[in-house]
C-alpha cells in the first residue's frame, strides 16, 4: 500500500472511532441502552490504538505494549476496587491524568516535530504552535486543578474555599500572560517560552481552584472534564486527526453542559462559581438574619416506623449526609419493608445532591434501588402535596424553603423540594447544631409536621428498620 | 487536511456534543463523566505515535509517559462506567 492510500485508510479508521464515541455518549440517553453504548465506546477507543499501532507503532512495539500494559492493570485494578461514595474523586483523579498526558504529548511533539508531521521547512508551523501552546496551557490547567479538586473531594485537604488576598487580579493576570505567551510562541518557537507556559498553566490550575469550596465540587469536577476534552481537541487539531477533534468536541460539550446544569440548580452563575468564596465563612450566610431559639420536636426510631408503616405514599429525599454515612443499603432495606407494609415508596434526587452530577443516583443504584423508582425534580415535584411522609436524610439546603421566600437568603431562586406540602416531615441530622453547606438556617426544623432524628444516618436508618420488623 | 476542513469537523462535532449530551438522562450523569473521561484518552493517539518515532529520545520517553498515563484512563474509565451501569436495573417485574 502506498503511503497515500494508508493515510486514506487510516483517516477514515479515525473517522469511524469518533462515530463510535458519538454513539456511546447516545446510549447514556436510557439505563436500557446505557451498556451497549459503553461498548461502542472501547470499540472505538481499539479502532483509534489499533490505527495507530498499525500505520506508525511497529517499530517500537515491545515499550509500547508494556507502556499499554502498566497503565490498563492499573487503570483496570483502581476501577474494580473504587467504592460507589468516592466516584468523585475518581473522576477528578482520572482527568488529571488525561490533563498531564496531554502536556506530555504536546512537549513530546514539540520535542521531535518531524514525526508529528507539524514541520513547515526547519520550524514547527505556526497554526500548529499555537495549537500546542493552547494544548499544553489547557493539558496543564486540567493536570493541576484535578490535582485541587481530588485533595478536597477526597478529603486530603479542607473543603473549605481558600481566599487569597488579590486573587482575581493575579489569576486574570496570569492568564493574560499565558495567552501573551502562546502569542510569542508563534514568533520564536524557543524552549524558555513553552516551559513558562508549563509552568504558568500548572499555578494557575492551583489557583483557580483553591478558593472553591467543597459543594461547589459538582461544578469543579464538571468544568474539569470539559477542559479535558478541550486538551484533546487542541492535540487533535496539531495531529490532524479526526477522531481526537470529536471526542474533543464531545467531552468539551458534556462537560460544559453539565456545569451549566448544576450551576442552574444551584442558581448561581457560573462566574459566581469560579470566582469562588461560597461557603467560607457560614457565619456570613443567612442574610445576616439572627438565629433565634426556636422550638423543634424531636422523633424517634420508633415514631418514624410507626408512622411511615401507616402511609401510602413516601418519598425520600437523599442528600450527602447519606453518602457520607454509607446509609444507601440500610435505606433500601427500609424501603423494601414499607412496601411489604403496601407503602408507595418514591425517591427524589436533587440535581445538585451529592458532589457530582448523578453521585445520588449511582448509589442508590448500587444498593440495588431499581432506577424507576428514582424520581428528578421537576418529575416528583408534583407529588408532594399527595405525600404522607417527607424522608430527608443528609439533605438540607435542598429542601430550604428559604430558596422560594427569603430573597436575602445566599441560596434564594435556587429551586428546592416542596416538603413542607407533605402531611409529616423526617428530618436525619446528626446535630441541630449543624447548618447547611450554604449556612442557612432551615424552616423546616422547626415546622408543626417536623420530627428531627437526630442521629447519624445509617445508625437511625437501622433502628427504624428494627423497629418496622416488630 | 488543511485547517478549515478540521475546524469544520470541529464545529459540527461541537454542535453533535451538545445535542448528544443533553438527551442524557440525570440519573446517569456520573457514568457520562466516566465515560466522556474514558473517551478523552483518545489522546493516546498521540503519545503512541511520539513514543514510536525515532530522532528524540526524550520525546520517545514522554511519549511513552503518556501512553501509561492515558491507558490507566482508558481501561479505568471504560471498567468504571461498566461496572456502573451494570448496577442500574428495572423494578423487577412480578
Amino acid at each position: 500500500m502506498d503511503a497515500s492510500t494508508s493515510s486514506a485508510w487510516s483517516a477514515l479508521a479515525y473517522l469511524i472511532a469518533g462515530v463510535l464515541f458519538i454513539l456511546a455518549l447516545r446510549g447514556l440517553s436510557s439505563p436500557a441502552t446505557s451498556r451497549a453504548g459503553n461498548r461502542y465506546g472501547m470499540i472505538g477507543m481499539t479502532l483509534a490504538v489499533a490505527t495507530t499501532l498499525v500505520t506508525h507503532g511497529i517499530a517500537s512495539l515491545p515499550e509500547i505494549a508494556a507502556a499499554l500494559a502498566l497503565g490498563g492493570g492499573i487503570g483496570f485494578v483502581i476501577a474494580r476496587r473504587i467504592q460507589m461514595t468516592d466516584m468523585p474523586q475518581l473522576v477528578a483523579a482520572f482527568h488529571s491524568l488525561v490533563g498531564l498526558a496531554a502536556v506530555l504529548v504536546g512537549w513530546a511533539a514539540y520535542l521531535n516535530p518531524g514525526a508529528f508531521g507539524i514541520l513547515e521547512g526547519a520550524e514547527i508551523a505556526s497554526h500548529s504552535r499555537v495549537e500546542m501552546g493552547l494544548g499544553i496551557a489547557i493539558g496543564a490547567i486540567t493536570f493541576s486543578g484535578s490535582i485541587i479538586a481530588f485533595l478536597k473531594l477526597a478529603g486530603k485537604m479542607s473543603g473549605a474555599a481558600i481566599l487569597l488576598p488579590g486573587r482575581h487580579v493575579l489569576n486574570l493576570g496570569t492568564l493574560a500572560l499565558i495567552l501573551g505567551l502562546v502569542g510569542c510562541f508563534t514568533q520564536d518557537e524557543a524552549l524558555w517560552v513553552i516551559a513558562a507556559i508549563t509552568a504558568l498553566s500548572f499555578m494557575i490550575g492551583f489557583l483557580l481552584i483553591i478558593p472553591i469550596g467543597g459543594a461547589d465540587m459538582p461544578v469543579v469536577v464538571s468544568m474539569l472534564n470539559s477542559y479535558s476534552g478541550w486538551a484533546a481537541a487542541a492535540m487533535g487539531f496539531t495531529l490532524h486527526n479526526t477522531a481526537m477533534i470529536v471526542t474533543g468536541a464531545l467531552v468539551g460539550s458534556s462537560g460544559a453542559i453539565l456545569s451549566y446544569i448544576m450551576c442552574k440548580a444551584m442558581n448561581r452563575s457560573f462566574l459566581s462559581v469560579i470566582a469562588g468564596g461560597f461557603g467560607a465563612d457560614a457565619a456570613a450566610g443567612g442574610g445576616g438574619a439572627v438565629r433565634e431559639q426556636r422550638p423543634w420536636k424531636r422523633g424517634s426510631a420508633e415514631d418514624a416506623a410507626y408512622i411511615m408503616k401507616e402511609a401510602e405514599n413516601v418519598i425520600i429525599i437523599p442528600g450527602y449526609g447519606m453518602a457520607v454515612s454509607q446509609a444507601q443499603h440500610v435505606l433500601r432495606e427500609m424501603a423494601d419493608q414499607l412496601k411489604a407494609h403496601g407503602v408507595n415508596v418514591k425517591y427524589a434526587i436533587h440535581p445538585v445532591a451529592g458532589r457530582m452530577p448523578g453521585h445520588m443516583n449511582v448509589l442508590l443504584a448500587e444498593a440495588n434501588v431499581p432506577y424507576d423508582e428514582v424520581f428528578e425534580l421537576e418529575d416528583i415535584q408534583g407529588e408532594f402535596a399527595q405525600a404522607d411522609v417527607a424522608f430527608i436524610i443528609g439533605a438540607n439546603d435542598v429542601v430550604n424553603p428559604a430558596a422560594k421566600t427569603d430573597k436575602s437568603s445566599p441560596i434564594f431562586g435556587m429551586p428546592v423540594f416542596d416538603v413542607d406540602k407533605a402531611k409529616t416531615i423526617f428530618f436525619v441530622k446528626r446535630s441541630m447544631g449543624g447548618v447547611g453547606y450554604a449556612g442557612v438556617d432551615n424552616d423546616v426544623f422547626y415546622m408543626d409536621q417536623t420530627m428531627m432524628l437526630l442521629a447519624d444516618a445509617k445508625k437511625m436508618v437501622e433502628e427504624i428498620v428494627k423497629a418496622l420488623a416488630h | 487536511m488543511d485547517f478549515v476542513s478540521i475546524l469544520s469537523i470541529f464545529v459540527l462535532a461541537c454542535f453533535v456534543g451538545y445535542y448528544v449530551v443533553w438527551s442524557v438522562t440525570p440519573a446517569l450523569h456520573t457514568p457520562l463523566m466516566a465515560v466522556t473521561n474514558a473517551i478523552s484518552s483518545v489522546i493516546v493517539v498521540g503519545a503512541l505515535i511520539a513514543s514510536a518515532a525515532q530522532g528524540s529520545a526524550v520525546s520517545k520517553w514522554l511519549g511513552l509517559g503518556a501512553v501509561v498515563l492515558a491507558s490507566v484512563n482508558i481501561f479505568g474509565g471504560f471498567a468504571v462506567t461498566a461496572r456502573m451501569l451494570a448496577m442500574y436495573k428495572k423494578k423487577e417485574k412480578k
